[in-house]
């Protein structure tokens, strides 16, 4: 094939041997234990609960977490989680990494902001892949106003007494313990705790969300929240001071957002150009027609400036100054890549992509997710201006 | 036990290979690389007889220019314990590489000596079989089950009548065949701890061997390109397509 998956991947000079066998690795592993499955899992809505140790043991759920907790993080960097995020996009069943992965959005609130006590009783079960953890900030009333949240926790004696709910929650009908936002104090981000909420606790319930446009195998939630008591261990950071936890988090969710992106903009593309080769009209191949060889060229360049784009941000966080404006913008123009190759390869393929099985049909219904959830594209133009000072 | 595993840097086997515009040779430029499949099929065995018991050290050797230490490290990934790298210039015909391999036997004493029945560039097929006539071990060619039985080794081979076992004194010579096991895929940690493990380098020099060369690639072309079908537009056109133009019924 002329432009495919691979081939449509800029050089990375950054990437060393190690890098190279990871994917070619990881790779097998998605080959074997995850493509032949994925599109069954997906209409099934669900993915198989044996998946999580199997991850773990080939080395993604670890990847990049400290290595006391079983996780795996010398001699690891962004390159590596830069491959993960492409190769798990490449499956083109978006439910399965945002499932699968969910506890890197979960964990590192723990992790960064926990207590030595939560980091060592939480962390290496949900490496390990024997146990689940999500994370609970949108709410029924609002997900992008973070700071006006109405879910509360009081403090009475060595617990917090929570009521409320959450909504939107990837991997909460699983999850034994969702990293939650709560309000502690008075109104505003100021008042905002994180606070660990093991799902066992007494008053906490749970509905699974009905029939999503697209990641139908990733499980999505309604949290409730009973006068759930949780010890005030559970807490993570400081008490009000939660709102800083969340907005730390977000830069790696964006980053892994945005890889994801740029790599099933890609499928689109290999897919279309496959497609263009074979299929004939007016007497010549689409991949003959101007009109067509231009859509293969518009996908290109503008997968081309992802890249580029990603690649830099990631030498800013390797180099230990990132910019939070310029990683929001970055998932802005991953959203709007893949929905243009979404888009163009679903024109390519014609009438054949409006059927259900293909990976770019799929795409297709799961651009929106991607451009809402992790902070949606609005406010990420909002952040960036405010970062940027204007 | 000792185990000694060949590994060769090849094409990998997704690549779709090109001929050079000049037919001198298949063109290499920016095609990824891989370890040959018949070599890690032999990797794997090496790594389930350590993981039985059986073996005591794993030990990948690679010939080759300095490249082919990736394909050690992924060896290293997927289990042998450390590796060896005869540094060559280019591509070395069999019985070098046989010769040379007989170097590192008479090094190291391996018990077992596990190859690939043939790598998929040059589809030779005869390094294994030139290994076991030098080294003047007993070999098992195209092995689909090894069975280690206390100083014998039992190995049924995929020959054209169906399955042949022949048991064999140890030190032997395996060459694996495509259904003797289904090799792994390494763990990150795995490949993250494969770069600190031991690779010594030699020279054939080292191993007292001459590179010598008794082929020339003359030229290389790709296959001819097959013509488009057609559809026939009933049995009796078939017919007289089979006995008129392609002659297989009279
Ligand atoms: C499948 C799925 C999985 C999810 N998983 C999780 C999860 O695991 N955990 C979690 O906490 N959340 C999760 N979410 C929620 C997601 O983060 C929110 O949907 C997102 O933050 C947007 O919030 P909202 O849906 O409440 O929209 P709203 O905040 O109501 O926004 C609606 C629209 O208005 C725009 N808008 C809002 N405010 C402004 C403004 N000031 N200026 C301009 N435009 C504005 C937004 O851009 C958006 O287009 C998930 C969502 C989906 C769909
Ligand atoms: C749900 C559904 C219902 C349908 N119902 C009916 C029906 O009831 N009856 C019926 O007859 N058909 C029906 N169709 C078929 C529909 O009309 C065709 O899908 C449509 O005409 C496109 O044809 P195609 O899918 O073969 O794509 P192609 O003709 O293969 O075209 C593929 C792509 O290439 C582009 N292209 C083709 N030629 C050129 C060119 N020369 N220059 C530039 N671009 C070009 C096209 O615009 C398209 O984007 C239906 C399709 C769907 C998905």
């Amino acid at each position: 094939m002329s432009l495919d998956f691979d081939s449509a991947r800029m050089p990375n000079p950054n990437l060393r041997e190690e890098h190279h066998e990871w994917r070619t690795q990881l790779r097998r592993f998605i080959d074997s234990e995850i493509i032949p499955y994925a599109e069954d899992w997906d209409e099934a809505g669900h993915i198989p609960i044996e998946l999580w140790p199997k991850a773990a043991a080939v080395g993604l759920l670890g990847l990049g977490y400290p290595e006391q907790y079983g996780g795996i993080s010398e001699g690891i960097d962004s390159w590596h989680s830069w491959i993960a995020n492409e190769e798990l996009a490449r499956i083109g069943v978006g439910g399965i990494p945002a499932s699968l992965m969910v506890h890197g959005i979960g964990l590192p609130p723990v992790l960064n902001w926990g207590s030595d006590e939560l980091k060592e009783r939480i962390a290496p079960p949900v490496l390990a892949g024997e146990k689940h953890i999500a994370l609970g900030i949108t709410e029924p009333g609002g997900g992008s106003d973070v700071a006006q949240l109405a879910t509360t926790a009081v403090r009475d004696g060595d617990h917090y007494v929570v009521n409320g709910s959450k909504t939107f929650i990837t991997g909460g009908m699983r999850a034994n313990w969702v990293s939650t936002a709560v309000r502690t104090g008075g109104e505003g981000a100021g008042g905002v705790s994180m606070l660990l909420i093991p799902t066992d606790a007494e008053g906490f319930s749970r509905t699974q969300l009905d029939r999503k446009q697209g990641w139908w195998a990733s499980d999505t939630a309604t949290l409730y929240f009973d006068d759930v008591r949780v010890p005030v261990e559970n807490l993570i950071g400081e008490e009000n001071q939660g709102f800083l936890v969340i907005m730390t988090n977000f830069n790696g969710e964006r980053m892994a957002m945005a890889a994801a992106m740029e790599a099933l903009g890609r499928v689109c593309l290999e897919e279309a150009v496959e497609w263009a080769r074979e299929r004939k009209t007016f007497g010549k191949r689409l991949a003959d027609h101007q009109v067509i060889r231009h859509k293969i060229a518009q996908m290109k360049q503008r997968l081309n400036a992802t890249q580029a784009y990603i690649r830099v941000c990631f030498e800013t966080i390797e180099a230990g100054n990132p910019n939070p404006g310029d990683i929001a913008l970055l998932k802005v123009q991953a959203s709007e890549t893949m929905e243009f190759c979404a888009r163009e390869a679903m024109q390519i393929l014609g009438g054949i992509g409006y059927m259900r099985g293909s990976r770019v049909e799929r795409i297709y219904r799961e651009v929106r997710v991607n451009a809402i959830g992790g902070g949606s594209e609005e406010i990420m133009r909002d952040l960036a201006t405010r970062q940027y000072g204007v | 036990m000792k185990v000694l595993v060949a590994v060769k840097r090849v094409v990998d086997y997704n690549v779709k290979v090109r001929a050079k515009a000049d037919g001198s040779d298949v063109d290499l430029n920016n095609v990824k690389m891989a370890i040959n499949p018949f070599c890690e099929i032999a990797v794997e065995e090496a790594v389930r007889l350590k993981e039985a018991g059986t073996a005591t050290e794993v030990i990948a050797v690679s010939i080759g220019d300095k490249a082919c230490q990736e394909q050690i490290r992924t060896a290293l990934a997927l289990g042998a314990d450390r590796g060896i790298q005869v540094e060559t210039e280019s591509n070395v015909e069999p019985l070098v590489v046989a010769k040379l391999l007989k170097g590192v036997v008479d090094k190291e004493q391996p018990q077992l000596v596990i190859l690939g029945k043939q790598s998929i560039d040059g589809d030779n097929n005869q390094t294994g079989q030139m290994l076991g006539a030098l080294a003047n071990m007993p070999q098992g060619t195209f092995a689909s089950e090894v069975v280690v039985d206390g100083d014998k080794l039992n190995v049924t081979r995929e020959v054209d009548g169906g399955l042949q076992t022949v048991s064999l004194n140890l030190p032997a010579v395996v060459t694996t065949d495509l259904r003797l096991n289904e090799p792994r895929y390494a763990s990150l940690p795995n490949i993250m701890k494969a770069k600190k493990k031991q690779l010594d380098v030699y020279s054939p020099a080292d191993l007292g061997v001459e590179v010598t060369s008794h082929l020339t690639q003359v030229s290389v072309e790709p296959p001819a390109e097959r013509q488009a079908g057609i559809k026939v537009e009933d049995v009796d056109q078939l017919v007289d397509k089979l006995k008129n133009e392609a002659k297989v019924i009279s």
